[in-house]
């Protein structure tokens, strides 16, 4: 009679035990898989630091010390006194790449806001396929645009212009703007815009004053974006300009000499390049991951 | 009706801009690809060839095939790689803990740098003789010494690779984290509850969930690897041979280094149309899911 309540007794004290020793192994489990998460976030964290760390230390190396493999290294500015001198002359393509970013966010950004209000707001025949097909446009490989343009800025006496490379750019610049403005629009609610219709506002009142203010995150991610882009493009700078409105990353190709590239002085330019861009892209960095997922879902 | 006239005025300016920039130059490429162009020899279109150009990438050129090969494995190995990482990470960096916002940072700092910049620097860095990368993979590997990566067809596809998921992934880690935030907890809890195990509950629960928005992804990560050109330029210049030489690279290797404007627009058209059907796939995704 007693041994049934002590058979149970020592069967619940095993279960108690096994349970317990259940609950050190998961948490041995928990603790290893921890571990683990942390080792890949700091090789991520290397394997992206180290490349960009290595531009930089380049960039301020004296030339007996861009070809040693080692990070201790007495830092000298001779690299960027270098490029800024008299022989290659980057702050013209501080100024080229400037320009032509500049010229193309300003043309496509109030373009990009109006269309986009109206692809958000209106309703009009074929909107979604007006619409549609301003995105396909996104899709068109740039060898595509560029051989035409090349043709006709040539017999136009426009190769090497400005004007030549704001308008390919605006090819790349003008879509995705309006789609990622027309994305931030559909998100604010529409009352407070009825609200002012009805008062009597005009409907170009109603953008001015209602829309563009609330959608201003989305129309600054917008004209940072557009930014990078047109900063960092290569393709159409390559093919179109000779001289006088060689942009920056383009420029890099002239550190390329036949003896062999001076990589100290494509450094010193690449961290010219990528200060600003660095810069710009951690300010919208709160708006950054909401922008890229409307490329998944609008 | 005064919403049409509202929308002709705001529309307009976006829409005479986008097809001068884009429709105008897509019918002018089109109708230069039935004609004989060669810079070298006139500036002025030549006469009408019908297929001739198309002729020549599929049947006579033997570079044709080699480079349509090379396109489709950097495509297949570069998207499958950037999404495999980029779903990692985002996984990764969703679960709460120490050090994530740091590299939630830094992972944009990949995607602002310039890709010609990129490619030159992984050029500096590859070198045989003092590159950082091969001295490091060299002390790590040590048969790995004497590689000449950038002359070797198989390692210069990697390195080009390599770059290009280092440019990418954090655009579309930050993409999938999104999708993935979007997915209902309770539905995850319920399965665990269930007794499903952490695989069972990502492949069965999470996966299928998250299908469409990485469907999107690896469709816009094939748009963009069929567009890379500014890598290729700095890094390898589609060589050795023709190993690194993908479709947009060629077209623009035919049109400006061999000043054959007509076959390069011919070359350029069948990156347009296979770019075209992707295109169409990613709209009737993408808009599937908005609606």
């Amino acid at each position: 009679m007693t041994t049934v309540p002590h058979t149970l007794a020592v069967a619940a004290a095993s279960g108690a035990t096994e349970a317990a020793a259940r609950r050190l192994s998961k948490q041995r489990k928990r603790k290893a898989l921890q571990w683990l998460e942390g080792a890949v976030l700091i090789a991520v964290a290397i394997i992206i630091m180290f490349p960009i760390a290595w531009m930089v230390m380049t960039a301020f190396k004296h030339p007996a010390y861009v070809y040693s493999y080692t990070i201790w290294f007495p830092p000298t500015l001779d690299n960027f006194r270098e490029v800024f001198s008299e022989r290659w002359q980057i702050m013209d393509k501080v100024i080229n790449s400037t320009v032509i970013a500049v010229s193309t966010v300003v043309i496509a950004i109030p373009i990009a806001v109006c269309s986009a209000y109206g692809f958000s707001r209106l309703n009009f025949p074929l909107k979604r396929t007006m619409f549609q097909w301003i995105l396909l446009t996104q899709f068109i490989p740039a060898v595509t645009i560029v051989l035409p343009f090349y043709l006709m800025f040539r017999s136009l006496g426009l190769l090497d212009t400005y004007v030549a490379l704001i308008v390919v750019d605006l090819a790349i610049a003008l879509p995705y703007a309006i789609w990622t403005i027309k994305g931030f629009i559909d998100a604010i609610p529409m009352e407070t815009e009825e609200a002012a219709i009805v008062d009597g506002a005009s409907r170009l009142r109603v953008i001015w004053d209602i829309v563009v203010p609330m959608a201003r995150p989305g129309i600054l991610t917008a004209a940072v974006f557009c930014f990078i882009i047109t900063w960092n493009e290569f393709l159409f700078g390559y093919l179109l300009s000779r001289q006088n409105v060689v942009p920056l990353p383009v420029g890099i190709i002239s550190f390329v000499l036949e003896r062999g590239p001076v990589w100290e002085l494509i450094a010193a330019t690449g961290i010219i390049i990528t200060i600003p861009m660095f810069f710009f892209a951690l300010i919208i960095q709160r708006h950054f991951t909401k922008g890229m997922n409307l490329g998944a879902v609008r | 009706m005064k919403d049409h006239k509202l929308a002709a005025i705001l529309l307009a300016p976006a829409i005479l801009l986008v097809a001068f920039t884009t429709v105008y130059p897509m019918v002018s490429s089109f109708w230069t690809s039935f004609h004989s162009l060669n810079l070298a020899r006139s500036l002025d279109l030549g006469p009408f060839v019908g297929l001739e150009n198309y002729e020549e990438a599929f049947v006579y050129d033997p570079d044709f095939w080699t480079v349509m090969r090379v396109t489709a494995t950097f495509v297949i190995v570069d998207v499958g790689l950037t999404i495999l990482v980029a779903l990692g990470l985002a996984i990764l960096l969703l679960r709460a803990g120490f050090g994530k916002g740091i590299v939630r940072t830094l992972l944009i700092l990949p995607f602002a740098m310039s890709p010609a910049l990129i490619g030159i620097s992984w050029r500096f860095m590859l070198n045989p003789d003092f590159g950082a990368f091969s001295r490091t993979i060299a002390a790590v590997l040590p048969f790995m010494r004497d590689v000449d990566y950038l002359a070797s067809p198989a390692f210069s596809m990697a390195a080009l690779i390599s770059a290009d998921v280092w440019h990418w992934a954090p655009y579309f880690t930050f993409m999938l984290m999104g999708g993935l935030a979007s997915i209902p907890p309770e539905t995850q809890e319920a399965a665990r509850i269930d007794g499903a195990n952490n695989w069972r509950v990502f492949r069965d629960v999470t996966l299928p969930q998250l299908a469409p928005v990485l469907i999107v992804a690896v469709i816009l990560k094939s748009v963009f690897a069929l567009k890379v050109f500014d890598t290729i330029v700095t890094m390898t210049s589609g060589g050795p041979g023709r190993e690194t030489t993908t479709l947009a690279f060629f077209a623009y290797h035919i049109g400006f280094r061999d000043y054959d404007f007509g076959y390069a627009a011919a070359v350029a058209y069948i990156l347009t149309a296979i770019l075209f059907l992707l295109s169409l796939s990613y709209m009737r995704f993408a808009f599937r899911r908005a609606a």
